[in-house]
């Protein structure tokens, strides 16, 4: 009851109460004009007629779903069939930053917990580590994966000279370099809410679970997997959401073969060959997409909070 | 009668439907060293917090010297608060935390500094003064954020627990030190504290909480020693509470019989006590052994316990409850054996039947 | 044998951990030792030399990287100062100022920026210039930067006020602080660590912004993440590997400045 007191008494005596409004207000200001106005902005650009040189004639038109979804034919006469370019563009999006997610996770889970398990000031050196390369630059960082594995780059040099390999390995322009690349440039956000869900396991759990003759295999997936289970979720979520509409990665490091929906989103903005409505119609799909992650998301961490 | 500085008139304190304080009504006299004192949770730091301005009240009025406060924010509020956890700025030196009060309210530049010294000098950190929060032990932190509260001469000054933190040894120097400062000042102090002996000790006049509402108020004899209902029995101090029949009260004195006996007397009464069914309050210390047939009850001894200067007793009586007694520990006291059966006397006087 | 009964340990994790160290840092450490490479091309190692950080600064496209390089510094400025301040105050009414109208909208809208995608961001902010006529350019950069610095600056700054007692700014109160007051003399002097890291923190995610910028920058104007990708699409040449390593450099200087001003304010308290 003392805990109860105590946190309805602190929203009841918050020093600024009743500024709340005034000094959240730059904030709904900004986001708002530059940001929420914007998305509805791209929303309604979705349903415009495209303009030859880039932007739109205001007149409403399905044209831009009905492209992503549908072909009829050249001259736009012919029966409606499936159009797969886009649908495929999609699918080859979500398996690469699937795969992406799924390396990020094996790899990222162990570092999490070795991180976590370290004691006195090792500990956040450990974790300063990992956070650096996230705020490196991502385009240097995609620059740097694209001269380390080019087909001349140093690895291939490297293994030449070793004689572990007598051709180059061709890696650049495949879809293992954008995989590699999106890994490469997410995984410190795999490992940061892993770590933090390990920080708050009671260690304890383990020393029953050891007590009770489970083996470190059965401690692992029966007792500290489901329990750090929503870190693990958050992780996952937050490598995939970024590489789904990922552009730096499958540009520089896919090439042409490789095209992800962030590239498509950009091609439609580029110079006069661009289709805004078509541009903005794909962001629209894509955002609903990371919409029904995060919802997933949200609601899983609700449950998690409700017990 | 002296002036009174707090007035408090059914004072009502709702969080959503959580009652924290009920039609509480209080008159703190000036110059008084008061002391609010009930278990954690009862609800007296919310109180101290609805006179120092970070609780709005629901219902009731606050009067500071006659003048209703309750619609004032704290920072325009004649009072000063020591905090439980001192709160001193940490990014402040110990002059620059004294002074902060003082250039709120504008003073001058060498009145402030004067004042500053004067209270520094009062809690004998003089030489502590450009030292940093951080760089202080608790006890010298305790008397920090108690010159600062002091520095603006508030009209009343609020403590919160200010002693809990600190060591036993020193707890026991600092109550003097401020029941001193207290006295020195002028000062009206309204303490607030859960442990009964720190009341017992300091205070002029103490009101025991319990949910959220006011038991009783009265002087450390008056609630030790005619506690008016079972709580405050209770909470301070330990009591034997007995269950009695009650055949009349008037004139603050009650006609009991006791249980399983014919025996009737007559014992102090509290104001709420009534006609029918009651409880009686008998003080360890107040109970005396005597021979089985000689004694008021009668029971067989069940545990003694040693506890240095006193021993002891339980006794259960015929119907099974457990009477506690204390008896000094000397070479002529006599103390029985577990299993003897002994009779227990109390002075009627010493006795009192509880409000139920 | 200690290891055996750690329940802490599990075999192999180590050995993991330093491959993650290993895949995040061994491209950026090739490109820092290339970047010393006295040949012509980037794969054939030449000598070390400084010859192409002298390229960078002094070469036939040093004016452009210079150009580049003065609009990225400038913006991010400014847009860190931008977003510091407001999410200093948003923090401020999140945190101390109880409950309001919008307050659970509020916390969504401040991490919106981290939850639509960047191209989304992107393509939103170029549409809604473009339909309200205004030229994209310096301006529309600066403005798309302050958006997205908002919550990275915002983070910092509310796990900093979050550790902040009420009681502090209470007892200035008490003590007869105006409000005001107490926010300038009390709460900001306090907060100055997780601002400091804050500032730190945007700056450096303007300063890296690649996406959104290319979008909003319109013609003739560039930042240097975006003449380093112009320039890349040419193919890498070894002044690119100069001008990343110093780029990364600043990166790792201010992030750990961010991390020990952090710490400092933490070891205060």
């Amino acid at each position: 009851m003392a805990a109860q007191i105590a946190k309805k008494s602190t929203s009841n005596t918050s020093t600024y109460a009743g500024l709340g409004v005034f000094l959240m207000l730059p904030s709904w200001a900004v986001i708002g004009f530059f940001l929420v106005l914007p998305v509805g902005m791209m929303l309604i650009y979705s349903f415009l007629t495209k303009e030859f040189r880039g932007g739109v004639i205001w007149e409403f038109s399905l044209n831009a779903y009905d492209q992503f979804f549908f072909d009829r034919g050249l001259f736009g006469d012919a029966p409606p069939v499936i159009e797969w370019t886009y649908i495929n563009i999609f699918w080859r999006s979500i398996w690469q930053a699937g795969v992406a997610t799924f390396f990020s996770l094996l790899i990222g889970f162990p570092t999490a917990w070795f991180i976590a398990t370290r004691t006195g000031p090792n500990k956040s050196v450990w974790l300063f580590l990992i956070t650096i390369p996230y705020w490196v630059n991502l385009l240097i960082r995609t620059i740097s994966m694209k001269f380390l594995i080019r087909d001349t780059g140093p690895l291939n040099e490297w293994l030449l000279s070793l004689g572990v390999i007598s051709e180059p390995i061709h890696i650049i322009n495949t879809s293992f370099a954008v995989q590699l690349g999106l890994f490469y440039s997410y995984l410190p956000f795999m490992v940061l809410p892993i770590y933090a869900s390990v920080e708050r396991y009671n260690f304890a759990y383990s020393e029953v679970a050891a007590d009770l003759y489970a083996s470190r295999r059965a401690t692992l997936t029966k007792i500290i997997i489901p329990i750090v289970k929503p870190g693990i979720i958050a992780g996952c979520i937050l490598v995939f959401v970024p590489s789904l509409g990922a552009f730096l990665a499958p540009d520089l490091l896919g090439g042409a073969k490789n095209f992800m929906i962030g590239s498509l989103i950009e091609e439609q903005f580029k110079g006069n060959a661009g289709n805004w409505p078509f541009g903005a119609a794909v962001s629209m799909i894509l955002l609903s997409m990371v919409l029904v992650v995060l919802t997933f998301y949200a609601r899983q961490q609700a449950k998690e909070g409700a017990r | 009668m002296s002036e009174i500085a707090v007035d408090i008139l059914n004072m009502t304190k709702r969080y959503g439907s959580f009652v924290a304080l009920r039609d509480v009504c209080l008159s703190i006299k000036d110059n008084e060293f008061f002391t609010l004192l009930g278990p954690s949770g009862c609800g007296k730091t919310t109180l101290l917090r609805t006179i120092a301005g970070f609780e709005a009240i629901s219902e009731g009025a606050i009067k500071l010297y006659g003048e209703d406060i309750a619609d004032l924010p704290p920072n325009k509020r004649p009072v000063n608060t020591v905090f439980q956890q001192y709160a001193l700025f940490p990014h402040m030196n110990v002059r620059a935390n004294v002074i902060f009060g003082l250039q709120r309210l504008g003073q001058d530049e060498t009145t402030a500094r004067a004042r500053v010294d004067e209270v520094l000098d009062m809690v004998q950190l003089m030489e502590f003064a450009d030292r940093l929060p951080a760089q202080l032990s608790g006890g010298q932190q305790q008397r920090v954020a108690l010159a600062r509260a002091l520095a603006p001469k508030p009209k009343v000054l609020l403590l919160d627990e200010p002693l809990s933190a600190l060591d036993l040894k020193l707890r026991q120097s600092v109550r003097q030190e401020l029941q001193q400062i207290q006295q020195t000042t002028g000062i009206t102090f309204v303490f607030v504290t859960h442990d009964q002996e720190e009341a017992l000790t300091m205070s002029d006049r103490i009101a025991v909480i319990a949910d959220g509402q006011v038991q009783q108020v009265g002087s450390a004899r008056d609630i030790y020693e005619a506690p008016q209902n079972r709580f405050v029995a209770d909470f301070i101090g330990e009591t034997n509470l007995i269950d009695v029949a009650v055949s009349s009260v008037s004139g603050g004195y009650a006609t009991c019989v006791l249980p399983g006996g014919d025996v009737q007397f007559t014992c102090p009464a509290a104001a709420g006590a009534v006609v029918g069914h009651g409880h009686l309050s008998v003080r360890p210390e107040r109970v005396s052994l005597v021979k089985p047939q000689d004694g008021l009850l009668r029971g067989v001894t069940t545990r003694q316990v040693y506890l240095g200067t006193d021993m002891s007793v339980d006794v259960r009586l015929e119907g099974g409850k457990i009477i506690t007694l204390r008896l000094q520990n000397s070479e002529e006291t006599h103390i029985p054996e577990i299993g003897d059966p002994v009779g227990l006397n109390f002075e009627t006087g010493t006795a009192r039947l509880l409000e139920d | 044998m200690a290891r055996k009964l750690d329940i802490r340990h599990f075999p192999g994790f180590l050995p993991i951990t330093y491959l993650c160290l290993f895949l995040l840092y061994a491209p950026l450490i090739i490109v820092m030792i290339y970047s010393f490479n006295d040949s012509n091309s980037i794969t054939i190692w030449g000598g070390a030399s400084l010859r192409w950080y002298g390229e960078v600064f002094w070469g036939v496209e040093s004016a452009k990287f210079k150009a580049a390089a003065l609009n990225s510094i400038t913006i991010a400025v400014m847009a860190a100062t931008t977003a510091t301040t407001i999410a200093t105050l948003a923090a401020t009414a999140m945190l101390k100022a109880g409950r309001f109208r919008g307050k659970s909208v509020s916390f969504a809208l401040i991490n919106l920026p981290l939850m639509v995608p960047e191209i989304v961001t992107a393509v939103a902010t170029l549409i809604f210039f473009s339909a309200i006529g205004f030229t994209t350019g310096y301006l529309t950069i600066l403005v798309a930067h302050i958006v997205f610095c908002i919550p990275f600056a915002y983070l910092p700054i509310a796990a900093r006020m979050q550790g902040i007692e009420d009681v502090y700014e209470q007892v200035a109160l008490d003590l007869y602080a105006t409000r005001f007051q107490a926010f300038r003399l009390i709460l900001l002097p306090l907060m100055a660590p997780g601002i400091i890291s804050g500032f730190l923190l945007a700056f450096i995610i303007s300063l890296d912004d690649f996406i959104i910028t290319n979008f909003v920058k319109g013609a003739g104007i560039e930042t240097l993440p975006t003449a380093i990708f112009g320039a890349v699409k040419q193919g890498i040449k070894p002044n690119i590997m100069a001008i990343s390593t110093l780029l990364l450099l600043v990166s790792v200087v201010f992030v750990t400045l961010s991390y020990l001003v952090g710490r400092m304010g933490q070891n205060k308290k």
